[in-house]
């Protein structure tokens, strides 16, 4: 089968590349853009590790086929902070311990970045509810909220 | 557990001092800007040149003779560069080994990885290709043809132990049975425990209870599944990047299995995507290898999510029996329990810890406690987070919940009255040190917690636990650059990213650095002495032991160096405040040197400065915790909705104490969704129904409130900053806490877990029918 | 596998009539997808239909709305005007999946799937939306209740799918809502799903009422007798417990992971008096 010509920006890049048609837009980011702080926890939408957005959509990128992605914009984690500077988020996390591991941090800060950007004053349910998508076993959510908070109180000025 | 203590074993005394950097909270932690930025590499981020894609073939059965496995369909497929079966891996003899707290045996650690007569359970590894892409290898596996004659299978831990069980195991006889057994059975052992008169004990009761409890069996739930680039050299050499809990472990693991020298054997521990237990063994690894081998690329394996649920392993599914006997004064007089835990399609189950943990947070004179490990068509089971405690507590500490309303006493109270405290015997044998449970409730008790109101159907519940730190082999060394900055080369894998500032915090202390001047490295196994397993909380306990140690022994170089240099003995120069000093103004007027002047003069003095340390850690001090939760109960529903949820815990010393909170909400909202959603769900031929995120229900953000933590600091006394282990007593008492906070609510004592809203509302409906019929009767 | 992304209806008719492998038509992909990565499906062709305006567009012709099969759950849920006159079928929507999954998936999509769970069918049916159907032998208008026929079925003919759900006209104090039960409060597939669409008149009596119920029987189920509890009364005691009583009689689900017969019989008697509590609510303000 005759790989796919697909054109898309990622994190304001423009990027060229041939991909088959049964890889998603996750395949396409870690394995043909060697794009690794996306993550696969399971492959079916579950769990958020791979989120990104696309033309500003928050989305799963394993529920997304590479193919797909033509033509559109799509930001991840790697485009969150700008050259040496953290996003409040990014900073936010790591001030409050919203991180063990780390392995779904790339996916709730991206999910989060998108929660503030559509409602910059959330409530705790607010939050809570917007990241029901993104899986944690390490941090019992807490410091995780704590976190967002803080950043949307500091973005909003406060 | 199964190793005898040391009498050689490194204790290093508590130095109750003031702290400058120990105790803090660093926010320029080593590992928290790549892992914010998507730079932190785990496993299956690594990606070597020309490597192949290597993937598993499994049993769709949960019990069946292998007749045969024909390859030859799959070799032909273009683009499959090897292929792996039982066959190119030696059969292995019956050896036992320590990995993490659970044991492990050879012949069992090879069938596990790869079946050779019989698969066991539904996911059981048959086969391995390594392929040109992911796409190839997966197609590969469909033209691997495998002739199974499919056997009855067992499930349930008791319906294993019956006497007309399938027999998994036909060579397997009950071990710790006198005299012999002479038929098989799928009770693989018999352990025993005992302490004083358990029949006089409950004699002397005045109240006696005696309940069953079933569990079934949950996951670590990490969320990066298992992955390992694995690249075999021509020179014989084999480089394993793997994600897990001991580097130095799985290379034992590793050499063993493929009968390679240990020196031939690297293996790289990636960042760590979360374990809990469930990374202390060995599953891709040395499939990789000799795929690699074969291949003669490198091959790098990544497992699905489906294969994680169904090929690594769970925790034990259970079936356990308490019976206990207080005075009506609320002494405890007897404590007796019966657990049968089942090991998955292996023995070795954790049952050896569930014995030490089930009665030890109570001070008690006549304990008995029997225990049988049970083999099952089920993966064998791994190590999850205090493994095989949450269990025995749903068990203990609703039985205490129910003495202490017997008895007419308030739940903390009771458990004051019997609490285990400094110089009490176990029933496994040490007496304990000082320890902080007592702490633990009366800070519980005053918490402002227990002072909120509760409305309709809402209850509170209280738990403890108990869990060791284990200590074990560890080594560590510390390098000083020639500009007074000092790296650590660290061994104990940090499985929470919060490890490896506690250590450098440790090591700017001891120098007298600012903590930015300390760097951490994780040491391969070529890098550093043996280190064990992280885990039994040993993480930060041990692994800073081995860092005081390394670091001490540098600061000894640096003494040597001025020494040397003003001309007098070695003995005669002290190390206070980050600087080399005369020990006395006898000694001689010279100015205190700091770690940067030190190492720009320690070459022509005899060297360069490093310390290294390759110790074996004395058993740390053990852990105890009280927790505290509301729940509401939708009585209409069976839906059970945490409200507020508490806990306090002894960490000895807090290195790092955001980072300790952090560590306890997580093993709380573990135990929560333990409590309430997670199980094990099988189908009648024994497959595995619920392999994915989607039916196997961990706690979701909206699922649960803020945990509101406390830090009780009782140090041990064996420690030089006082340090135990807190990462695994958190998730025993939420299972038992929300029972009685359920019964609190609304009157039912829940026995069956998960405690999930069908088992919740089918109990509310027999209690109405056991009152109606109780109100009937008492009318007639 | 191919993949095409035909931009009119009747190129994508003409793809998908014409191909003689299996041919699946993908909105959104969040069952798709995921349908593919767990082997489920292994379709030789991919008809992406995004591209086509009819599928995406949300229309309100004179107070009767209708929107795309492929319009996203976000899309109608940042419509505030949609939010306002069909909260019951938003209910639905923002229960499907998560944020990341209601990003890309569909109406259209969730009810051609066909799993008796979905959460936007049983609202969709009660408010009595008709799907248009386009196909090689023309369009047609066919009932939503009647699409799905079997766990994973369709009554679809080969070469045919759904462009677009037209609502009626709402009457005036009416209200809908949707409640399903779930053991986590987010991120799960509903265990019992209940939709009740209510009309009530000046004096506060219900003169229309359409009951549907989701993951209690092959497919969402249009509960007759459960809207026959409600009309004509004002909606007191008495009749919830006739409504949940007629809930719980129609139900005829299975035992399976997510929940047994005797729970899922029981809970839906309860979700379909609470989701009437809230449609009666709605349709007073």
């Amino acid at each position: 089968m005759a790989k796919q010509h697909v054109t898309t920006t990622v994190n304001g890049d423009a990027v060229e590349l041939l991909c088959d048609q049964t890889q998603t837009l996750l395949d396409i980011l870690r394995d043909e853009l060697d794009m690794k702080g996306t993550k696969e926890g399971c492959g079916t939408g579950d769990c958020g590790a791979c989120s990104v957005t696309m033309d500003g959509v928050l989305v799963c990128s394993c529920l997304v086929l590479g193919v797909e992605a033509n033509g559109k914009s799509v930001e991840t984690i790697e485009g969150m902070a700008e050259g040496e500077e953290l996003h409040p988020l990014q900073q936010k996390f790591i001030d409050h311990i919203a991180l063990q591991c780390g392995i779904c941090t790339p996916g709730l800060l991206v999910a989060s970045k998108a929660l503030l950007e559509e409602n910059p004053d959330p409530t705790e349910s607010e939050i809570r509810y917007w990241l029901a998508g993104n899986l944690c076993r390490c941090t019992g959510y807490h410091k995780i909220i704590e976190a967002v908070q803080d950043a949307a109180a500091e973005m909003r000025g406060n | 557990m199964g190793r005898a203590p040391s009498p050689f074993a490194t204790k290093i005394p508590y130095e109750k001092k003031d702290l400058k950097i120990v105790g803090g909270n660093p926010t320029a932690r080593g590992d928290a800007v790549d892992k914010v930025t998507g730079r932190a590499r785990y496993a299956s981020d690594i990606t070597l040149p020309g490597q192949l894609i290597g993937r598993v073939l499994r049993s769709p059965h949960a019990r069946a003779n292998i007749r045969s496995i024909d390859i030859s369909a799959a070799e032909a497929l273009p683009g499959v560069k090897a292929i792996v079966t039982k066959d190119d891996f030696p059969d292995m003899a019956v050896e036992h080994a320590a990995s993490g707290e659970l044991m492990v045996n050879f012949r069992d650690v090879t069938r596990n990885m790869m079946a050779r007569e019989n698969v066991l359970y539904d996911g059981h590894p048959v086969a391995a290709v390594a392929a040109t892409s992911d796409a190839i290898a997966r197609e590969a596996l469909t033209l691997i043809k495998v002739d199974y004659e499919v056997l009855p299978h067992v499930i349930d831990v008791r319906d294993a132990m019956k006497d007309d069980a399938p027999i998994l195991h036909e060579d397997q006889f009950t071990k710790g049975v006198e005299p012999k057994p002479t038929k098989p059975s799928n009770i693989a052992a018999r352990m025993e425990s005992k302490l004083g008169d358990i029949d006089k004990g409950f004699e002397q009761a005045e109240i006696i209870i005696e309940r069953e409890f079933n569990t079934k069996p949950v996951h670590q739930g990490y969320i990066e599944p298992q992955a390992s680039v694995a690249n075999y050299t021509e020179g014989g050499l084999a480089e394993v990047w793997t994600g897990t809990q001991g580097h130095f472990v799985f290379r034992a693991q590793i050499a063993k299995l493929l009968e390679m020298d240990m020196s031939k054997v690297k293996v790289i521990p990636t960042e760590l995507g979360g374990g809990f237990g469930g990374k202390n063994n060995v599953y891709l690894e040395p499939l990789a290898v000799m795929l690699s081998k074969k291949g003669k690329r490198p091959v790098k394996m990544v497992m699905d999510r489906d294969e994680v649920f169904r090929a690594t392993g769970p925790t034990s599914g259970t079936n356990v029996k308490v019976k206990m006997g207080c005075t009506k004064d609320g002494r405890i007089t007897a404590a007796q329990a019966e657990l049968n835990y089942q090991s998955g399609a292996y023995a070795g189950s954790s049952l050896p810890l569930a014995t030490i943990t089930v009665f030890t947070r109570y001070d008690l004179e006549n304990v008995s406690v029997i225990g049988h490990d049970v083999t099952t068509n089920r993966p064998k089971v791994a190590a999850y987070r205090a493994p095989g405690a949450p269990m025995v507590a749903f068990g203990v500490e609703t039985v205490i919940d129910e003495m202490a309303r017997e008895c007419g006493i308030d739940a903390i109270d009771f458990r004051l009255l019997n609490a285990a405290k400094e110089g009490t015997q176990t029933h496994f044998g040490p007496k304990l040190g000082p320890i902080g449970y007592i702490q633990t409730l009366e800070r519980a008790q005053a918490h402002a917690h227990t002072k909120e109101k509760l409305g309709p159907n809402q209850g509170r519940g209280v738990a403890t636990g108990f869990w060791f730190t284990l200590g074990a082999e560890t080594s560590a060394t510390v390098n000083i650059g020639e500009d007074g900055t000092a790296t650590l080369i660290f061994g104990t894998v940090d499985v929470t990213g919060g490890s490896r500032s506690a250590f450098a915090m440790i090591v700017a202390e001891e120098l007298g650095i600012p903590f930015e001047k300390v760097r951490t490295m994780s040491g391969d196994t070529s890098a550093l002495g043996f280190n064990f397993m992280t885990a039994g909380s040993r993480g930060t306990a041990a692994g800073s032991m081995a860092a005081v140690t390394a670091t001490r022994k540098a600061i000894a170089r640096m003494c040597e160096i001025a020494a040397r240099k003003w001309e007098v003995e070695p003995d005669e120069v002290v190390w206070e405040d980050g600087k080399a000093r005369p020990a006395g103004a006898n000694v001689g007027d010279f100015a205190p040197m700091t770690v940067a002047e030190l190492a720009k003069e320690a070459s022509w003095f005899g060297g360069t400065i490093a310390g290294h340390a390759e110790i074996n850690v004395a058993q740390g001090g053990p852990g105890f915790g009280t927790h505290v939760v509301d729940v509401e109960v939708d009585r209409r529903t069976g839906a059970v909705k945490i409200l507020r949820y508490t806990l306090i815990q002894d960490a000895g010393k807090a290195i790092y104490p955001e980072f300790i909170e952090g560590q306890f909400q997580g093993g709380a909202v573990q135990g929560i969704g333990t409590a309430l959603n997670e199980e094990y769900i099988y189908n009648d031929k024994g497959v595995l129904e619920n392999a994915g995120f989607l039916d196997y229900r961990i706690p979701v953000a909206s699922d649960v409130p803020f945990i509101n933590t406390e830090i009780v600091e009782v140090p041990n006394p064996d420690h030089p900053y006082g340090v135990r282990g807190i990462g695994e007593v958190p998730i025993i008492p939420p299972l038992p806490a929300i029972a009685n906070a359920i019964h609190d609510a609304v009157g039912v004592r829940m026995r069956d877990h998960p405690m999930s809203p069908p088992k919740v509302l089918k109990a509310l409906k027999d209690q109405m029918i056991e009152d109606a019929a109780g109100q009937g009767t008492a009318a007639e | 596998m191919r993949y095409e992304a035909p931009e009119t209806l009747d190129a994508a008719v003409g793809l998908l009539a014409g191909e003689s492998g299996r041919a699946q038509v993908l909105a959104g992909g969040t069952d798709v997808l995921v349908q593919i990565h767990t082997d489920r499906v292994n379709p030789d062709l991919i008809v992406d239909i995004k591209k086509i305006a009819e599928l995406r567009t949300v229309a309100n012709n004179d107070g009767a709305w209708s929107f795309g099969a492929a319009v996203t759950g976000k899309e109608l849920m940042d419509n505030a005007d949609f939010n306002a006159a069909w909260p019951g079928i938003m209910d639905g929507v923002h229960l499907i999946g998560s944020v990341q999954v209601r990003g890309r998936a569909s109406v259209g999509g969730n009810l051609c799937n066909a799993s008796p769970a979905a959460d936007s069918v049983p609202p969709m049916i009660a408010a009595r939306a008709i799907a248009t159907v386009v196909g090689p032998n023309g369009t047609r208008e066919v009932p939503v209740e009647d699409i799905a026929i079997g766990p994973g079925k369709t009554s679809l003919e080969k070469g045919e799918f759904v462009v677009s759900f037209q609502l009626p006209k709402r009457a005036p104090n009416s209200g809908d809502a949707y409640l399903r039960f779930t053991p986590r409060t987010e991120m799960d597939i509903a265990v019992v799903g209940c939709a009740v669409n209510l009309t009530l008149d000046n004096s506060g009596t219900c003169t229309d009422a359409r009951v549907s119920l989701g993951a209690v029987a092959a497919r969402a189920l249009v509960v007759d007798d459960a809207a026959k509890a409600l009309i004509g009364t004002k909606v007191d005691d008495a009749a919830m417990d006739a409504l949940s009583a007629a809930a719980s009689a129609a139900c005829s689900p299975i035992d399976d992971k997510r929940g047994t017969i005797e729970y899922r019989t029981e809970v839906a008697g309860v979700l379909a008096q609470r989701a009437a509590a809230i449609a009666l609510e709605r349709a007073k303000s």
